[in-house]
């Protein structure tokens, strides 16, 4: 129940002595910015990490081939060789684990320009895809579609582009649907322009100035045969894409006569693996903040019933005083609690807030400056800010309560007396 | 109104023990002025105090108003402090952040009454007392017997049947010291027990009682002739001085 006399005592209360309030809110003031600004600082480097990697799958891994380093099955060391739609079939077929599999091919940019159309030349890259591709490296649709079963399956000669080949390729307002581009010689309908969600890379080159062709054209068009330059999966729930990993490169290496040892000529990668670096880094940046957080707050905590007691020391006449006229231990404790309760509370949303505002306004620097930022998008879980503000009320209420029950433990006359 | 009976009251101070009171019978009607004197030590604080119900005692018995004081809760004692007694303090013991007003109006808070209604009270207390102007002053601004006179009127505010002052006079000179005395005879005119704890004789002799304590034990009670003759020779003693 709200109680109007009660607060206008206490803010009179408080109003009355501006110093000791002050000094009672500022430990929890700085206890709570800091934590706010700490932990929405290391949320902006994970941000600013993550941000380019977040929307890749994490549990996927990339193969591609290498010379061989070890002899066996009658061949020699450093045999180039590739992987083969039979592989990819295989896989799909017999291991249950994969979810997602993206076999691809690369084109050339290296040649320079290798797209024209009409007076407009280009040289971006060019990869054959399968639509899985999507779902494993998420891009998205601005205009048109993405590559699609049909598309593989007829081997459609159409493709989706990059932003930058769309400013490159096509005036201002012009719409790129349904329009060709003649790539290495063969003419692409574009049905799609996308947009990458990511910033993990592969292959090279810049995410902008890619065309994206379906897989089983690019192969027939320009004579690739069986061959597969590369392939992405994913792992189903429950199967660690590392173990996958390993299970994926034993079946590769006794299909293509691989020594079991050879540990050169099948490359991979696995995102997992990085995605649990970053995480540990991230889980341990976290925790700093919360030990430091917690320990700067515990700080602010311990003043504000340091003070109190000194408080509660200095008013111990007036409380004697009180008591004397009528206030019962109730009324005193109430008004001693609420009083600190009141300071914290402020106290701290006045830290919670200023501590929100100062990342804001760092947040609207980094917007405007330009590039690559590793700090982004600072940002403070809410959770967080109300369990704080939490962990304030309760240890005002005790920061008060201890010196409040010692003060009306005092005889009413001896606290009149107390002359200190 | 007030009934002591064989009241006993030590302090323990660690392993010594300190009788103060060793047996106070007492009886003081509605309505009376009653001085209580003795030399320091005397016992006389500690009696206002368990009069108060600012102590308590370790036996014997004491019933005020038709209420046994004992072991009572704090917060019982507290409600009856609040509509039974006023006090008055040789300091003061204004609460110093509060203006005059504020500090009159302070019991009636403790009873739930509306801010704007205690307020408008304690202004009518403090014009009673002449101090409507001071109203709005802290404690500090204002001269010993202007202090005093606001307590008075923080002690009148919640209408008690007793108001107990411990050396109102104390810490005032003379001519304050009577203009106080003045005012708690008006009080006491108006019908309220009024119990003061003093030492000084010519304070005293305004009352219509003297209790003299001597050693934890009422040594004497002076009242009518011989009051008359006991104010006449100090009130002579003053005017001679």
């Amino acid at each position: 129940m709200f109680d109007l006399d009660l607060w206008t005592e206490i803010v009179s209360a408080l109003k009355k002595n501006r110093l000791r309030s002050f000094m009672t809110a500022f430990g929890v003031f700085w206890g709570i910015f800091m934590l706010i600004i700490m932990s929405g600082a290391g949320k902006a480097l994970e941000n600013g990490v993550l941000d380019g990697v977040k929307a890749f799958a994490t549990n996927s891994a990339f193969f591609w081939t290498e010379r061989t380093s070890v002899p066996y099955a009658g061949f020699q060391r450093g045999r180039r060789w590739n992987y083969e739609n039979t592989d990819i079939y295989y896989i799909r077929e017999k291991v249950k684990e994969v979810e997602y599999l993206s076999p691809r091919l690369f084109g050339w940019q290296q040649n320079g320009d290798n797209t024209i159309r009409g007076e407009r030349t280009g040289a971006f890259n060019v990869f054959g895809d399968y639509p899985d591709y999507f779902k494993i490296d998420r891009w998205t649709p601005i205009k048109g579609r993405l590559i699609n079963e049909i598309d593989i399956l007829q081997e459609r000669k159409v493709c989706v582009i990059g932003e930058r080949v769309l400013e490159v390729m096509f005036a201002k307002d012009e719409d790129p649907i349904g329009q060709y581009l003649k790539i290495s010689g063969v003419y692409f309908q574009v049905v799609g322009v996308i947009h990458a969600e990511t910033r993990i890379n592969i292959g090279g080159g810049k995410k902008e100035e890619t065309i994206i062709i379906p897989f089983s054209t690019m192969q027939k068009a320009y004579n690739y045969g069986n061959v597969v330059h590369f392939f992405s999966v994913t792992s189903k729930k429950g199967t660690k894409v590392s173990d996958l990993e390993v299970k994926l490169k034993k079946i590769l290496k006794e299909r293509h006569k691989v020594a079991p040892e050879d540990l050169q000529a099948i490359g991979s990668f696995n995102i997992e693996k990085e995605f649990v670096k970053f995480s540990a880094l991230f889980l341990g940046i976290q925790v700093l903040t919360w030990i430091v957080g917690i320990g700067t707050l515990l700080a602010g905590v311990i003043g504000v019933s340091n003070i109190m007691l000194v408080i509660i020391k200095e008013r111990t006449q007036e409380i004697g005083i009180q008591r004397a006229i009528g206030a019962t231990p109730g009324t005193v404790i109430k008004h001693i609690v609420a009083e600190s309760v009141f300071l914290t509370v402020m106290a701290g949303y006045i830290g919670l807030s200023l501590g929100v505002g100062v990342l804001e306004i760092l947040n609207q620097i980094l917007l405007k400056a330009e590039g690559e930022m590793f700090f982004r998008n600072p940002e403070v879980n809410l959770t967080m800010a109300l369990s704080a503000l939490a962990v304030l009320v309760v240890a005002g209420i005790i920061a008060g309560l201890i010196p409040a029950k010692r003060a009306v433990s005092i005889k009413p006359i001896d606290a009149i007396r107390d002359e200190g | 109104m007030i009934r002591l009976n064989n009241i006993h009251k030590s302090y323990v101070m660690g392993n010594s023990s300190l009788h103060v009171l060793k047996g106070i019978d007492l009886h003081i009607e509605q309505g009376d002025f009653v001085s209580i004197m003795g030399s320091s030590g005397s016992g006389k604080s500690t009696l206002l105090n368990i009069l108060g119900m600012l102590d308590n005692y370790d036996n014997g018995s004491y019933h005020l108003s038709g209420n046994l004081i004992a072991n009572m809760s704090e917060k019982k004692a507290a409600k009856l402090r609040n509509e039974l007694v006023g006090f008055v303090f040789q300091s003061f013991n204004l609460i110093s952040f509060k203006n005059a007003m504020e500090n009159v109006a302070l019991p009636l808070y403790y009873k739930g009454v509306p801010r704007k209604t205690r307020n408008l009270i304690a202004m009518e207390y403090l014009e009673k007392l002449g101090l409507k102007d001071w109203a709005n002053h802290m404690p500090n601004e204002m001269s010993g017997g202007q202090k005093q006179r606001v307590a008075i009127a923080r002690a009148l505010i919640s209408k008690p049947k007793i108001i107990l002052a411990d050396e109102p006079t104390g810490a005032l000179d003379s001519t304050t010291s009577y203009e106080v005395m003045d005012i708690l005879r008006e009080i006491n005119d108006d019908g309220i027990t009024v119990i003061i704890v003093t030492h000084e004789h010519d304070i005293a002799a305004m009352t219509s009682q003297i209790i003299r304590l001597n050693d934890g034990r009422i040594h004497e009670i002076i009242r009518n002739g011989e009051l008359k003759q006991f104010q006449k020779s100090y009130i002579h003693g003053l005017e001679t001085a």
